[in-house]
């Protein structure tokens, strides 16, 4: 491929996958709202266009044209830096996660992931734990009490829980092998879905998921009856926003790092024998993946509007004391599945 | 050539930013400015080719041991007020001890140009694969020793966080 059309397709593709992600952030307050009113039995927004589908829009003009302040007492630098932070850290993700196979035209062949690096789950998790910075910058730079003990409250709870969400990744890398997601989800095939083989692992994924995303039933940063609103206390206006908006592109991302590693990606048992052609096949994975995406955001707006929040030291007991003992189990048996042979064959001599 | 240009810029932003961790006199600046540092030295570890050391470095020092660090120093909320004032003496002995320091280090350095590496250049070792057949391999004492250490540390650190030993 000549250089000028590699990079041109990467750009394009870049691009698609910014527009795709925003467009779905924007429309997940939209459906949050909807599921929030189907399960309270009402009926949600519905005033703005039919079904209320411009709520979004209007959602934007109100908090671009909402006044913009900055406290006097904080430190103005940080406190811009803080969700500027926050939204760049949610939108790094999208780059290593294979949204779907690859498409030929013209005798090239288009790959739809956008970088293939070697080494794609320890990037994902890299962008993870510098996510914290954002919200930990935020609070502090608003020189506001409430804002500080919900950034504390956010940074303590990403860390404990990204302990057991990594010990949870390293079983799976050990029965995948490789620490490329591209090959990950290339490995799920037909019915071998990763869920079936890591059952645990993908529950103590999920759950560590919910808490990295700061959701209920761990929305502790920022329950409102004891912190006002967390660590965006201090912010009005689009910066507010943005916050705001950096958690469900989160959610978006997380939802597709679940399905990518645990759910088959794009593959979907049988659809190689309806479709043959390789572009429309790719296509199709691509629609897989992102229903299987869309059904993981339902999860967790179901999960949100359904179960209670926990209290903070019931938090930090579930994070310490039941998931990462877990999750070392966990690494213990697929260990001992792994050797199994081996081990049978100590125990015949 | 690209990578030359890369290697200075990085190696300016690094320094430059080390420096600003200790002329900041906001604490938080200087955390913030040290996490930085920890991404320019990432960046080098890209160039040399060892992409796992790069990412674990951003992980563990950047992602996890700052962030703590953060932690503390804004729950203290240090300021101008709180900071202890050092006595003229003391800046002037740790002048002099500074200035030791930099004779040695030129000394030391200034034989280092005419060592040869033993091993050629192999643009593949930083590679996972490659790093764990070294570590589980060659290394494996060592290894295990040191997360033996680190288990020790650990063990430590909870026996002094507890409020009473019985």
């Amino acid at each position: 491929m000549a250089l000028e059309t590699y990079i041109i397709y990467k750009l394009i593709l870049v691009v698609l996958v910014f527009a795709i992600t925003m467009v779905i952030a924007m429309y997940s307050t939209y459906a949050e709202r909807k599921v929030a009113g189907f399960l309270q039995d009402r009926l949600g927004p519905n005033r703005a266009g039919p079904f209320g589908i411009l709520q979004p829009v209007a959602d934007a003009v109100k908090l671009f044209m909402k006044e913009e302040t900055i406290p006097s007492v904080s430190n103005k630098t940080l406190f811009i830096i803080g969700p500027a932070l926050s939204l760049l850290t949610a939108c790094m993700t999208g780059v290593v996660i294979p949204w779907g196979t690859s498409l030929s035209f013209f005798g090239e062949n288009f790959s739809l992931q956008i970088a293939d690096v070697n080494i794609g789950i320890l990037y994902l998790f890299g962008v993870v734990s510098i996510g914290v910075y954002g919200i930990m910058i935020g609070g502090w730079a608003s020189n506001n009490k409430y804002s500080l003990l919900g950034a504390i409250r956010a940074s303590s709870q990403m860390i404990s829980y990204e302990v057991a969400m990594g010990l949870s990744i390293i079983a799976l890398i050990m029965t995948t092998g490789t620490l490329s997601v591209g090959e990950i989800a290339a490995q799920q095939h037909g019915w071998h879905w990763n869920i079936l083989i890591q059952p645990l692992g993908a529950l103590i994924f999920i759950v560590c998921a919910f808490a990295e995303t700061n959701r209920a039933p761990f929305d502790l940063p920022e329950c409102e009856q004891e912190l006002v609103g967390g660590y965006h206390t201090e912010y009005s206006s689009m910066k507010m926003g943005f916050y705001l908006f950096a958690e469900y592109i989160n959610m978006f991302i997380s939802a597709t790092v679940i399905s990518t590693f645990y759910f088959g990606g794009y593959n979907m048992p049988f659809i190689g024998r309806f479709v043959h052609d390789p572009n429309w096949l790719a296509l199709c994975g691509v629609a897989f993946l992102f229903a299987k995406i869309f059904f993981g955001i339902f999860f967790f707006m179901w999960v949100r509007w359904t179960l209670p929040r926990f209290r903070y030291d019931q938090l930090m007991n579930l994070g310490w004391k039941v998931l990462i003992p877990l999750s070392i189990l966990n690494i213990v048996l697929t260990g001992a599945w792994m050797m199994r042979h081996e081990i049978l064959n100590v125990f015949i001599k | 050539m690209i990578t030359t240009y890369l290697f200075y810029f990085l190696s300016f932003l690094a320094i430059m930013f080390a420096l600003m961790v200790v002329l900041s006199k906001n604490p938080v600046h200087s955390v913030l400015y040290l996490v930085l540092t920890f991404f320019t030295i990432a960046g080098h570890y890209v160039l040399l080719n060892a992409q796992f050391l790069a990412v674990v470095h951003v992980i563990v020092y950047a992602g996890a041991i700052m962030v703590l660090f953060l932690f503390v120093i804004m729950l203290m909320n240090l300021n101008k007020e709180t900071e202890p004032h050092k006595s003229p003496w003391l800046k002037f002995s740790a002048a002099i001890a500074s200035g030791l320091m930099l004779i040695v280090l030129v000394g030391s350095l200034k034989g280092a140009e005419t060592i040869i590496a033993t091993n050629p250049f192999n643009a593949n070792i930083g590679l996972i694969e490659n790093l764990g057949q070294c570590l589980f391999n060659d290394f494996l004492l060592p290894f295990e020793v040191s997360s033996i250490l680190l288990l020790v540390a650990m063990v430590g650190a909870v026996m002094l966080g507890k409020k009473s030993i019985k």
